[in-house]
C-alpha cells in the first residue's frame, strides 16, 4: 500500500524552467487570463446589452465563479495528491469549514432583516437561544471571520496531519481516515446544537460589508476576486513546486524512504503542504459561499470530498493547469447534464471515475501532451 | 363538549320547567332502582337501567354505567358498544339502538320503529373513557384468555376502585398463571389509590414484586409530593420503587448489550466481505456498500416472485433469497473484477476512485430499475415478533436471526479460507503471487473467485439488512465508512480482528448512544478510531507476512 504512483513522475515538471517561474509565453497567457477575468467578463456581463451575442449572462457568471472556487480546491488537491502522493478525501471538509467561516459573518450581516426580526440569526431564534454561542464571538467582524477562514482549516489540518504523518499513516489508510473525519464533521454540523444551522445551514444572506449582496456589481466583484485568487494561487503553486521544497515533495511522492535516508524529514514537508492545501480549500470555500448564497453540511459529505479528487485526476495530476481544466470540465459537464439528462449525470460521473483511472492516468493534460508528441 | 344536547333528549325543551333538573331526578331514581335490579337480574338489562345510562346528565349517566359494569352483566357489553358507536337514540323514556338501519329496543332487543323526534345520544370524552373501561372490565370475565389479557392491558391506566369487585371476581376464577399475575398487579394498582390506608399499604407490598415500567410510572406518580399522606405507606412505596428500578435497570443494561451485539453482527456481516476483498486482496472497494444494496434488492425481487407465484410458501422466501442475494452480488463482483479492478492491482488510490465510480453507476442503475424510493421488504411471519425476556426487554426474532446468520457466515468463511482448496489458493496468491503462479495456480482466476466471494458475502449482508432496515439505493452509503473502520481497526488480513472490531464497535456505539445520543456517539467512535490508529496503525492485531510491509 505504498503511495507511489507509477508513471506520474515521468510527466511531472521536474525541471524548473530556466529564467524564472514561467516562460515568457506563459506569462503573457497568464496576463491574458487576468485581463479576461478582470476586464472582459465584467464588460461583457454588465455593459454589453442582453440581446447582444457578446453578452455574458448572469447565470454563466455565477457558474464560472462557482467553478473557479472548485478549481482552487482542485489545485489544492493537486498539491497534496499530484505532487506529494497523499490522497485526501477530507478536502470537502476544509472547503466547507472556510465556507462556514464566511457564512457566519454573512449571517450576522443579515441583522434584524431575518424572518424573526431578531438580533440573532433565525435558526438560533428557532432553537430559542438567547445569546450567541462562544464560537460566534468574532462573527461581527469581517477581518475576524477571515482569520477564522484561514485558521480553522489550517489548525485542524495541522493537528490531524501532525498525528497522522507522525505515525506514518500513508496511502489508502490516510485516505480512509480523512474520509472518516469528514464524515464525523458532517454529522456534527448536521446537529442543531452545534450552532451552525443544522440541516439547513446558512442561507438568505442580505449584505456583505454593509453592501447588498445580490446586486450585479457585487456579484461581479466577487467573481473578479475569485478569478484573481485562482490566478494568484496558481502562481503560488507554481513557485512552490519549482522550488527546492517542491522538489522534495515530489521525491517524497516517488520514494519516501529514500528521501528519509538522504537526511530529510518527510514529516515537515508533508505537514507544510498539507496545511497549505487545507487553507487554500478554506479560502475557496469562503469565496464560494457569498456567490452561491448557501452553505450546508452536504458540502462535507464523503461524496463531495471524493469529487474534488476526480477533478484533479480528470485534468491531470502532477501538472498545475490540469486540475483547473478538470474542475471546469467536470463541473461544466455536471451543470449541462443535470439540466439536459438529470438521470444520466451519475452514470457519466461514475464512468468518468472508471475511465480516467483505467485509460487516462495523466488526465486531459496527459492526453494533449501525448497528441503533441505524436505529431 | 356539547353537553346541552345530551340533556335535551326530547321535545321537552319547550316546557317551562328546567328539563335537566327533571331528568336528573328521574335518572337518580332509575339508578337506585337499577342497582336493585342489576343485582338480581343477571342476564338482561332493564329499561330503567338502559335509560339511566342513555339519558340524563353526565354524572348520573356515568354512575349508572359504573353500576351496570360492576354487576358484570355480559348483556351490558352490547349496549356499551352501541353507546360508543353513537348508535343509541332516546325518545321519551324509550331507548332504541339503531344498527344498519334496523331499530331495536335497547333493553329487550325486540324490533321497533324509531319514533319521530328521537334524539341521538351524545357522549362526552369523559363518558367515552368510562365506557371504554367499563367494556374492558366486562371483558375481564370473558371466556377467551386473549380478550381477558386485552382487558387487563386496557384497564392498566385509568382503573379506579369501582372496578375492584370485578377485578377480584376475575382474579378468583382466573386459571392462566401469567394472566393471574397481571390481574394481581392491576388489583394492586387500583388498591394503591384506595382511600383506605391498610389497602394502600398492602398494595405497596404487592407492587414491589412487579417489574414493569408501568409499575415504576405508577409508583413515581404516587410518590409525588402531596399524593400519599401517610409516612409509612410512603416508605413502603419508596422501597417498592427501588426494587422495581433495580430490576428495570438490569433489563435496560441487557437491552443495550443486545442492541450492541446486534449492531456488531451487522457490522461483522458487512465487514466480512471487506475483510476478504480489502484485507486479503488489498483492493479498496468503495462499491462494497452497493454490492450489499444489490443483495438487498435481490431479496426484494425474490420476495416479489414468491408473492406473485407462490403466496402459500411466502414464509420460505428467505430460503431462496439468501443464495439469490449471494450469487447476484457475486456475479456483479466477478464482472467488476474482470473489467475494472484487475487492471488496478497495486494502485490502491486509483482503485479507490474507480470503485467509487462503480458505486455511483450501480446506485444510479438501481434507481433507474427500481425507482429512487425505498422498496418494501416484508419479514416472513416467523421473523416478526420476539422473545420477552424481561418486562422491558424484548429480543426481536429478526435481530436474533441476524446474529445467528452472522455467526454462520463467519464460520463458513473461516472454514472456506482455512480448509478448502480455493481458500488455500487465495492465501497463497495474496501472500506471494509470483510463487503461487510458479507452482501452477491460475492467479487471475483465483483473484476473480476471491473478489466474487467477498462480493457475495456483501450480498448476504444486504439480504440480512433488508430484514431490519430500509431497502433503497442509498443503503450501502450508510455502512461504508463504518465497515472500513471495522476492517482498519481489526487489522488487515485478519478475520479474528474483524470479529473483535465489529463487536467492540457495535457495543461501544450503543453504549455511547445511550449516554450521548446517536450522532455524538458516532463521532466519538470515529474519533476513538482515529486516535487508536495513531497508536496502532496495524489495527488490533498486527499483520504478519508480506502484506505487513505495505
Amino acid at each position: 500500500m505504498s503511495a507511489v504512483m507509477p508513471g506520474t513522475s515521468s510527466t511531472s515538471p521536474l525541471s524548473a524552467p530556466a529564467g524564472g517561474l514561467l516562460t515568457g509565453r506563459m506569462w503573457s497567457l497568464l496576463l491574458a487570463f487576468v485581463l479576461i477575468v478582470s476586464v472582459a467578463v465584467p464588460v461583457m456581463n454588465l455593459l454589453i446589452p442582453a440581446d447582444s451575442v457578446f453578452h455574458l449572462s448572469d447565470y454563466a457568471v455565477s457558474l464560472i465563479g462557482k467553478i473557479m472556487c472548485y478549481a482552487i480546491c482542485a489545485l489544492a488537491m493537486d498539491l497534496i495528491w499530484g505532487y506529494t502522493g497523499i490522497l485526501s478525501l477530507g478536502h470537502g471538509m476544509f472547503f466547507a469549514l472556510g465556507g462556514y467561516g464566511m457564512g457566519m459573518y454573512l449571517m450576522r450581516q443579515i441583522g434584524r432583516d431575518g424572518n424573526y426580526q431578531s438580533d440573532l440569526p433565525d435558526f438560533m431564534v428557532f432553537l430559542d437561544w438567547k445569546e450567541l454561542p462562544w464560537h460566534w464571538a468574532l462573527s461581527d467582524s469581517f477581518v475576524g471571520q477571515l482569520l477564522l477562514v484561514v485558521l480553522v482549516p489550517g489548525l485542524l489540518a495541522f493537528v490531524f496531519g501532525y498525528f497522522a504523518f507522525r505515525s506514518r499513516i500513508k496511502g489508502v489508510y490516510f485516505s480512509i481516515i480523512t474520509q472518516a473525519v469528514t464524515f464525523a464533521a458532517m454529522l456534527l454540523f448536521f446537529r442543531n446544537e452545534t450552532g451552525f444551522g443544522g440541516n439547513n445551514g446558512f442561507t438568505d444572506f442580505k449584505r456583505i460589508l454593509g453592501m447588498p449582496i445580490a446586486t450585479p456589481s457585487m456579484r461581479m466583484t466577487l467573481f473578479v476576486l475569485t478569478g484573481l485568487t485562482l490566478i494568484g494561487f496558481f502562481l503560488f503553486a507554481r513557485w512552490l513546486v519549482t522550488s527546492k521544497f517542491g522538489r522534495v515533495l515530489q521525491a517524497i511522492r516517488d520514494a519516501e524512504t529514500r528521501v528519509m535516508f538522504t537526511g530529510y524529514d518527510p514529516l515537515k514537508y508533508k505537514l507544510t503542504i498539507w496545511v497549505i492545501s487545507a487553507v487554500m480549500c478554506g479560502i475557496a470555500g469562503a469565496l464560494y459561499v457569498p456567490q452561491v448564497g448557501i452553505i450546508n453540511p452536504s458540502e462535507m459529505s464523503p461524496a463531495a470530498g471524493i469529487e474534488i479528487a476526480i477533478w484533479a485526476a480528470v485534468g491531470g495530476r502532477g501538472t498545475l493547469i490540469g486540475p483547473i481544466i478538470g474542475a471546469f470540465f467536470v463541473n461544466g459537464a455536471k451543470s449541462w447534464f443535470t439540466q439536459a439528462f438529470p438521470e444520466f449525470w451519475l452514470y457519466f460521473l461514475g464512468m468518468l471515475f472508471i475511465a480516467v483511472t483505467l485509460f487516462l492516468p495523466h488526465g486531459i493534460v496527459g492526453l494533449l501532451r501525448r497528441r503533441k508528441e505524436e505529431h | 363538549m356539547d353537553f346541552r344536547r345530551t340533556m335535551r333528549p326530547t321535545e321537552l325543551i319547550r316546557e317551562p320547567i328546567d328539563p335537566s333538573f327533571l331528568l336528573r331526578a328521574v335518572a337518580f331514581f332509575f339508578v337506585a332502582f337499577g342497582i336493585l335490579l342489576g343485582a338480581s337480574a343477571a342476564h338482561a338489562l332493564t329499561p330503567e337501567q338502559v335509560l339511566a345510562m342513555a339519558a340524563g346528565d353526565s354524572d348520573a349517566r356515568s354512575q349508572a354505567i359504573a353500576q351496570t359494569a360492576a354487576s358484570g352483566d355480559p348483556a351490558a357489553q352490547a349496549f356499551f358498544q352501541a353507546l360508543l358507536d353513537d348508535a343509541v337514540r332516546v325518545a321519551g323514556d324509550k331507548v332504541y339502538v339503531v344498527r344498519d338501519d334496523k331499530v331495536s329496543e335497547a333493553a329487550s332487543g325486540a324490533a321497533a320503529t324509531l319514533p319521530e323526534g328521537a334524539e341521538e345520544v351524545i357522549n362526552s370524552n369523559r363518558l367515552r373513557r368510562e365506557l371504554d373501561s367499563a367494556m374492558a372490565s366486562l371483558k375481564l370475565l370473558s371466556a377467551d384468555p386473549a380478550e381477558r389479557r386485552q382487558a387487563v392491558r386496557e384497564l392498566r391506566d385509568g382503573a379506579d376502585e369501582s372496578k375492584l369487585p370485578l377485578i377480584e371476581k376475575a382474579l378468583s376464577t382466573e386459571t392462566d398463571v401469567a394472566l393471574k399475575g397481571d390481574m394481581g398487579l392491576l388489583r394492586a394498582a387500583v388498591l394503591v389509590s384506595s382511600s383506605d390506608k391498610a389497602r394502600r399499604l398492602e398494595a405497596a407490598k404487592l407492587l414491589a414484586e412487579s417489574r414493569t415500567p408501568a409499575t415504576k410510572a405508577l409508583l413515581v406518580e404516587r410518590l409525588k409530593p402531596g399524593v400519599e399522606p401517610e409516612a409509612d405507606v410512603r416508605a413502603q412505596l419508596v422501597s417498592a420503587l427501588l426494587g422495581v428500578e433495580s430490576q428495570l435497570a438490569w433489563g435496560e443494561r441487557l437491552g443495550v448489550i443486545f442492541t450492541g451485539v446486534s449492531l456488531g453482527s451487522i457490522l461483522l456481516l458487512v465487514a466480512l466481505g471487506l475483510a476478504i476483498t480489502y484485507g486479503l486482496m488489498g483492493v479498496i472497494n468503495m462499491a462494497h456498500g452497493e454490492l450489499m444494496m444489490i443483495g438487498a434488492y435481490a431479496t426484494y425481487v425474490v420476495q416479489n416472485l414468491f408473492k406473485a407465484h407462490m403466496p402459500d410458501a411466502f414464509g420460505w422466501y428467505m430460503v431462496a433469497a439468501i443464495p439469490a442475494s449471494f450469487f447476484a452480488a457475486a456475479l456483479v463482483g466477478a464482472a467488476l473484477e474482470r473489467s475494472v479492478i484487475r487492471w488496478l492491482y497495486g494502485r490502491p488510490l486509483e482503485t479507490l476512485l474507480a470503485t467509487w465510480g462503480i458505486s455511483l453507476v450501480l446506485m444510479q442503475g438501481v434507481r433507474s430499475l427500481f425507482g429512487a424510493q425505498n422498496v418494501q421488504v416484508e419479514n416472513p411471519a416467523w421473523l416478526s415478533g420476539g422473545v420477552d425476556v424481561l418486562s422491558n426487554l424484548t429480543l426481536p426474532y429478526n435481530r436474533l436471526a441476524i446474529i445467528a446468520f452472522a455467526v454462520l457466515v463467519l464460520v463458513g468463511v473461516s472454514l472456506l479460507i482455512a480448509r478448502t482448496r480455493l481458500g488455500l489458493f487465495v492465501r497463497g496468491v495474496t501472500q506471494n503471487r509470483k510463487m503461487a503462479a510458479c507452482v501452477g495456480v491460475n492467479t487471475a482466476r483465483v483473484d476473480t473467485y476471491a473478489f466474487a466471494l467477498g462480493s457475495g458475502i456483501a450480498g448476504l449482508a444486504g439480504c440480512a439488512l433488508s430484514q431490519v432496515g430500509n431497502v433503497g439505493p442509498d443503503l450501502g452509503q450508510g455502512y461504508i465508512v463504518d465497515s472500513f473502520m471495522v476492517v482498519v481497526l481489526g487489522g488487515v488480513g485478519q478475520l479474528a480482528g474483524t470479529v473483535y472490531a465489529a463487536m467492540g464497535l457495535g457495543i461501544l456505539n450503543k453504549l455511547l448512544e445511550g449516554w450521548q445520543g446517536a450522532v455524538l456517539a458516532k463521532i466519538m467512535v470515529l474519533v476513538f478510531i482515529v486516535i487508536f490508529i495513531q497508536k496502532r496503525p496495524q489495527g488490533i492485531f498486527a499483520m504478519k507476512g508480506r502484506s505487513a510491509e505495505a
